[in-house]
Formats: C-alpha cells, sequence, structure tokens
C-alpha cells in the first residue's frame, strides 16, 4: 500500500493519502501532479510487482514492452532502442537475448517474467526501485535467483531499494535497515541485524518468532506398520483431443512409489509443478492414476469408482490449500463440517453435536456453527477446513499446502494445531508443502519430487543434514536467510525492507 | 441469503433507477391481470358497443372498441393474464430442463458433456420463431402448446451458462471437498454448487420472461395463439387490417407489450447489478 502511494498508484478517487509527505528529492510526490509523476515514475523510481504472470502484457512481445518504457519518456532513438533493450536482457541474465526480445510472455517461465518485470524496471536507471513481493509468487530456487539478481544490480548500480515482504528470511538475507508495520502503522524501524536480533516491538517478535526454524525436530523413530502404500503410481494428464488432432499429454507423476505408516507425517516437498498436488489428488481419488497402485491397508483403491469408493472417503481426508476457496460461501459453517458424516448415514443431530466439538477443538468454539464463511479470517477459515476434514474420523489427512496462502504468524498457529491434533488422534499426514522449513517442523519423514519423480526420500533429519541427490541439495541451498537469527548478512547501505504484512 | 444481505442486495436494486421504475410497471400490470376480471367480469370476446369507437369518446370505453364492437380496456386486462402466465409457464419449464441439462453437462463432463451439447445445439440451429411456428402448428393451438413451444425453443441459452458455470464452480477447493467428503453427486450438484451458479441463472430467466411474452404476442398474431383467450397479439393482429381507419385497435395492445417487455428488461438489468456487484457496468 505504502509502495503504491509513492508511485501514485492509489486507486483514486477512493483511496487517497490523507496526510504526510512522501520526499524524493526534496520534492513532495503526493502534491505534485500526474504529468509530473509520470516522468518520475520509471524514470526515477522503478517498480517490480508481486505477480509476474499477470504484469506483463500477454499480447506484446517482450521487446516492445521494455521499448514502451522508452517511449513513455521520449528517451534514445530507434537503433540505441534495440541495442539497449539487449543489453538490459542480458544484464538480468536472461539467456539468448536476441531470440527472447521477439517472444511473447506467455512463452517465458515466471522467473523469467519476473526478471523482464525488472529489466523494464531498472530500463531508465532509476535511483530508487520499489519491490513489492517480487518473489513470493515463485519457487523457493527461482526465488533465490532472483533476490542474488537484485542485489548484484543494486550493487552495479547505486540503487535504494524499498522491498516489501512477509518473509523474514529475504530480510535477513538482502535487508540493510527493516521497517515493520501493522495494521498500516510502522511499529519498528530499525538496522536489520538489530531488529532481527533484538527486537523491541512486540509484533515484530511475535513475527519472528513464528518464523519456522529450519532445525529438523529429533523424533523417536516410530516402527508402526504401513497405512497407505503407493507402488510405481503413474499420472498422465490428456488434454482435449479434437477430430484431427492429438491431445497434449502431460506426465505429472512417473513410478512414483511411497509409503505412510500409521501415525506418521510424511512431508512431499518439491517446487510447483513437480506432481506433489497430483499424487494427493489420487490419494484422496479426485483423480484416477493411469498406472500403479494405492494401496490402502489391503485394499487397493486406485482403480475404484463410484459407489465403491464411497467406504474408502471415510477413511482419507484432505485438508485443501486456499481457504478462501475450499468452503462453500453459501453455506454455513456448521453444515459445512457435519455435510460430511450426514453423507455416510450419520443422523443429523449426531452429526451437530460431532462438528460442535470439533470447532472446540480446532479453537473456533460453537458460535461459529451458525456463521458463514466470510466472516472468518483466513486462518479461522483454514481451521474450519482442519475440522471438516476431521469430521469423519479420518486415518490418513492429506494436508495440500495447507499454509501456504496464510500470513507467516498464522502459519505458526495453523502448524501447531495439526501437529497437536495428529497427536491427539494418531492421524497418520501427507504433508504437501514446497516450504521446507515447514516440512522441517511438522514431517518425520520427507520425501523430495522433482518433475513427477521422487529424487530422494527418508528421514527428515537426515534428509536435511545430508542431502544425496543434487535436485535436494539445490533446494536446501535456496533456504532464504538459512541462519536466521544467529547471524544475518550484511548489504549495501540504502536497502530498506517494509513489511507490510 | 442472510438478513444483511437481502439489505444489501435492496440497496443495490434501488439504487438502479430504471429498476425500480420498471419493478413499479411490472406491479401495476401483475395487478391489473390479478385483479382486472373483477373490472370487467364480462369475457373480452362479447361485442358490447358500435364497432370502431375511437378511445376516451364514450364513457366506459377508454381505449375505444374493435371492428367487432369488443372492448378494447378488457381485452388488454385479459390479455395481460395470458401474457404473463405464459411469460412466465414457459420460463419455468425452460429452466426446468435447461439447468437440469446444463448442471449434468457441466458438472460430469466428458461424453456426457459432448452429448448432451450436441444435443443443445441442433435446437440452437433452427431458428427459434419457425421452430416456435411449427411446433404450435402440428399440436394445435392451445395455452399448453405454446407454453410447451416457447420453452422448447428458449432452453438451450439457459443449457450452456449453466453449464459454464458448473464448469468453473467443479474445479473450485470447496466442491471437491464435498467430494471428498463422499458427497452423492446428485447432492453436490443440487446443494453445493447450483445455489453459487444462480445469480447469472436468474437474471437470463428475468430477460426470458420478456422474450417469452414476445414469442407469445408474435404468435397470436400470426393467428396461432389459443383461439378462447384474448391476447395482446391477437388484438394486433386482428386490428392490422384497419390500422389507417382505426389506429387505435392495435396502438394500445402494442404498448401494452412494449411497456411489459421494457419493464422487464429493466428489473432484469437491475437484478445483473445487484446480483453480481462485481460485473456491474456502472460505478454510480
Amino acid at each position: 500500500m505504502i509502495a503504491n502511494a509513492v508511485m501514485g498508484l492509489l486507486p483514486k478517487p477512493h483511496v487517497r493519502p490523507v496526510a504526510g509527505a512522501v520526499r524524493f528529492r526534496g520534492r513532495d510526490l503526493l502534491k505534485e501532479t500526474e504529468a509530473a509523476l509520470q516522468a518520475i515514475r520509471g524514470k526515477d523510481i522503478g517498480m517490480i510487482f508481486q505477480e509476474p504472470m499477470t504484469a506483463l502484457n500477454p499480447v506484446m512481445t517482450i521487446e516492445r514492452q521494455i521499448v514502451e518504457v522508452f517511449d513513455a519518456h521520449a528517451v534514445l532513438d530507434k537503433s540505441e532502442r534495440k541495442s539497449k533493450v539487449l543489453e538490459l536482457l542480458s544484464d538480468v541474465g536472461l539467456p539468448d537475448p536476441e531470440l527472447l526480445r521477439r517472444s511473447y510472455p506467455f512463452r517465458l517461465s515466471g522467473g523469467q517474467r519476473q526478471r523482464v518485470m525488472i529489466a523494464m524496471a531498472l530500463a531508465l536507471r532509476p535511483e530508487v526501485l520499489i519491490a513489492d513481493e517480487p518473489t513470493t509468487a515463485l519457487d523457493v530456487t527461482t526465488q533465490a535467483q532472483i533476490l542474488s539478481l537484485i542485489c548484484r544490480l543494486q550493487s552495479e548500480r547505486d540503487m535504494g531499494i524499498m522491498f516489501v515482504t512477509h518473509d523474514f528470511g529475504i530480510v535477513s538475507d538482502i535487508a540493510d535497515r527493516v521497517a515493520v508495520m501493522q495494521l498500516g502503522k510502522l511499529v519498528e524501524v530499525g538496522r536489520a541485524a538489530d531488529v532481527l536480533r533484538n527486537p523491541q516491538h512486540d509484533y515484530t517478535r511475535r513475527l519472528l518468532s513464528a518464523v519456522p526454524a529450519f532445525v529438523p525436530k529429533a523424533r523417536p523413530a516410530a516402527h508402526r506398520g504401513r497405512l497407505l502404500s503407493i507402488a510405481r503410481l503413474d499420472m498422465t494428464y490428456r488434454g482435449k483431443h479434437g477430430l484431427f488432432t492429438k491431445g497434449r499429454t502431460v506426465e505429472a507423476a512417473k513410478e512414483v512409489s511411497l509409503d505412510v505408516r500409521k501415525g506418521e507425517t510424511l512431508g512431499l516437498v518439491g517446487e510447483s509443478g513437480s506432481g506433489k498436488s497430483t499424487i494427493g489428488r489420487c490419494i484422496v481419488r479426485l483423480l484416477e492414476p493411469s498406472g500403479g497402485s494405492i494401496r490402502l491397508g489391503d485394499i487397493d483403491i486406485s482403480r475404484m469408482r463410484g459407489k465403491q469408493l464411497h467406504p474408502i472417503r471415510k477413511r482419507v481426508q484432505m485438508i485443501f490449500q486456499d481457504p478462501y476457496a475450499s468452503l462453500n460461501p453459501r453455506r454455513k459453517v456448521g453444515r459445512i463440517i457435519s455435510e460430511g458424516p450426514m453423507a455416510h448415514g450419520v443422523s443429523e443431530a449426531e452429526a451437530t453435536a460431532r462438528t460442535i466439538e470439533l470447532l472446540e477443538l480446532v479453537g473456533l468454539g460453537r458460535a461459529a456453527l451458525h456463521r458463514y464463511a466470510h466472516e472468518f479470517s483466513g486462518g479461522q477459515r483454514q481451521r474450519i477446513g482442519i475440522a471438516r476434514a476431521l469430521a469423519l474420523d479420518p486415518e490418513l489427512l492429506v494436508a495440500d499446502e495447507p499454509l501456504s496462502a496464510l500470513d507467516v504468524s498464522v502459519q505458526a498457529q495453523i502448524l501447531e494445531l495439526l501437529a497437536s491434533i495428529k497427536e491427539r488422534l494418531h492421524l497418520a499426514m501427507l504433508f504437501i508443502t514446497h516450504d521446507l522449513r515447514v516440512a522441517a517442523q511438522i514431517c518425520d519423514r520427507i520425501a523430495v519430487m522433482q518433475r513427477g519423480r521422487i529424487v530422494e526420500h527418508g528421514d527428515t533429519a537426515d534428509v536435511f543434514t545430508n542431502p544425496t541427490h543434487p535436485y535436494t541439495r539445490e533446494l536446501i541451498g535456496a533456504v532464504s536467510g538459512l541462519a536466521l537469527p544467529s547471524t544475518v548478512v550484511a548489504g549495501q547501505e540504502s536497502t530498506l525492507a517494509a513489511d507490510a504484512l | 441469503m442472510t438478513a444483511s444481505s437481502l439489505a444489501e442486495f435492496t440497496r443495490r436494486f434501488s439504487r438502479h433507477g430504471g429498476a425500480v421504475l420498471g419493478a413499479a410497471i411490472l406491479f401495476a400490470i401483475t395487478m391489473l391481470a390479478v385483479f382486472g376480471p373483477l373490472l370487467y367480469p364480462e369475457s373480452p370476446w362479447r361485442m358490447v358497443q358500435k364497432p370502431f369507437l375511437p378511445p376516451m369518446m364514450t364513457d366506459g370505453f377508454l381505449f375505444g372498441t374493435d371492428t367487432l364492437g369488443r372492448n378494447i380496456a378488457a381485452g388488454l386486462v385479459h390479455g395481460a393474464r395470458v401474457s404473463l402466465l405464459i411469460g412466465l409457464a414457459s420460463t419455468a419449464a425452460a429452466l426446468v430442463v435447461g439447468v437440469t441439462t446444463g448442471a449434468v453437462a457441466g458438472f460430469f463432463g466428458g461424453r456426457v458433456d459432448d452429448v448432451l451439447m450436441r444435443f443443445t445445439e441442433l435446437f440452437q440451429t433452427i431458428p427459434n420463431f419457425a421452430l416456435a411456428i411449427v411446433l404450435v402448428a402440428i399440436l394445435q393451438p392451445s395455452t399448453d402448446s405454446i407454453v410447451l413451444a416457447i420453452a422448447i425453443v428458449s432452453w438451450p441459452p439457459i443449457a450452456r451458462l449453466v453449464r459454464s458455470e458448473f464448469l468453473s464452480l467443479r474445479s473450485r477447493e470447496f466442491v471437491q471437498a464435498s467430494i471428498v467428503q463422499g458427497q452423492s453427486s446428485f447432492q453436490i450438484i443440487f446443494t453445493q454448487i447450483l445455489p453459487n451458479a444462480l445469480p447469472p441463472v436468474i437474471v437470463m430467466a428475468s430477460l426470458m420472461v420478456a422474450t417469452a411474452v414476445l414469442l407469445e404476442s408474435s404468435l397470436s398474431f400470426m393467428g396461432l395463439g389459443d383461439p378462447n383467450t384474448m391476447s395482446w397479439g391477437y388484438m394486433i393482429g386482428a386490428g392490422r387490417t384497419v390500422i389507417r381507419q382505426a389506429w387505435w385497435i392495435s396502438f394500445f395492445p402494442g404498448i401494452a407489450i412494449l411497456l411489459t417487455v421494457l419493464s422487464i428488461n429493466l428489473v432484469g438489468e437491475g437484478l445483473n447489478d445487484a446480483l453480481n456487484p462485481r460485473l456491474s457496468r456502472r460505478t454510480r
């Protein structure tokens, strides 16, 4: 929000700064006219957005989009522009700029698009760069690359950067000074090292303690019976084919073999697109695998259909990623949770009693029963989602990135809730996540996935302290702020990280 | 719908000036249709005065009389019943068929979807009015056959709309959650997805009532109306040959159709803005 205010990008006339000043080289930007702001935007202050997928115009080539920046500020002639575009693209570390400048955005990956965005922001050599959560939408490994790119460009060009993020790992990696915001107020400002090591404000302390430590907890090795075993599972998506065209096929999972024992948590980690969610969805049988077997106890559920699956549904439940999309907006919370047991023949009164019990268990209380999902915050909604999953007393929970849509401080609470529930109800859990810190906290064993294959699996402590596969090593190396909070990387003078939660 | 969202709905609807006007006109027409026969208890077919009596010349004959001396005002009031009844009944029938087809096609997808959509397209390729005429002609003109014919020509767009809503809602996580919970497909379609798919359907249905009123009038104009009921379309058709001598015979039923269709459209637009606030074109 602050970042947008500086750039004069607030949605007028509903939102406008009511007081205060934004000073840039002695001029107050809030008082400047739209025309004057246009001259400053891009030229003196550059901006990178959160969502590289939507920040580029899909129907323009990369070159056109960068040239537009020059057009807007009427600088450079035609031939200079072309060479400048090539120079910028190679500056931000994109391969084959000559080919790339003629491409359309859809050909580029998220990381590449973010590089293009950075190239555009840097085209006119701004003195200040505002980066609004530039890596939130990216994978961990890509995030690490983009961060190091931003740091390199900063030192080359001597820029000031205002880096808006919710991730303290990033803060400890790149920031010189930190400003912590809570509910629109600046609660703490200081040198990154000081703030991270010795936070003054209560809120900062809460945020910092919510960052899961990247140290796997020691766990007693449980040798209990197998609950779920997956053998050589294949999943190939087939695109729709027409009369004359062949459908596109995507192999999302190839020969995946996994075991989940009773009462243990198995973490499935990997980048997005690695096939983690596909495995999860095959287990709860939202998808039918194209090959291999999924045995729950002694029953192979991979080929079951329709009514056959009904008794299985009770035993395997799922917690979904997006608490905003996973609850029916037109039903009361009580109904959302009790529908499951009622579908399995439990009477309404009994289901409601169970629902109240569950709401207490997840820390919401019976008052939630008669309210709609939109009346709750993201964290509370995820609690409702957990209660719904528990309503059928499952033996196995599949949690598909249950934390990734939540704020850090809320993440810690939900993680704690999951751990305590697992403990109390002796559940087995398949925990799908891209966040290695979270995996280290909750998982007994870890399986690492890359491009549809499991490349490494073993006890959490072993995998993290002694990774054997190069991809696992790369993933672990990419975890930002690994050493937080004992050592803090010292960066350049003018970086400022604002934590806008 | 909770009390607060109902209040919110009313607020957004009433912000739309045209919609409020439309609702008022529609209310007046509905009242006429319901209580009109009390005003004109006699059959509108009865000849009660001299033919070709101009409007506002004789007491009790506000809109004059037609070629056979029948009271036009009585015809209008009784016609309102027929028009609204046929409009609502045919829309309801079209909704039942369209929503079911669209829901099944969108939810199950794959081959079921292919078959149902090809079937829908079969109806869409034939011009609406031509098909309606043929159907009424084959089935013998009557209120039932007209309702049936209008319903048959107007369900395909509903099926397509509902299908596209279902396609996008089916992949939402709350629907997947209910699959994982073990709810039956029937339950998921009607209790989970349909309530979320309804707003655009309601808007479309309101506009379809208007189209149905027009279709019915066109059919009666061509002489394919129910021979036992007085309808606006029939009145226009009957007065058509004498329009130069007695303009009022066709004019007033025409105005009645115009007002009805216009008010329904205005209400539909208001519903659209109130039910889909994010899609609203105007920001006031």
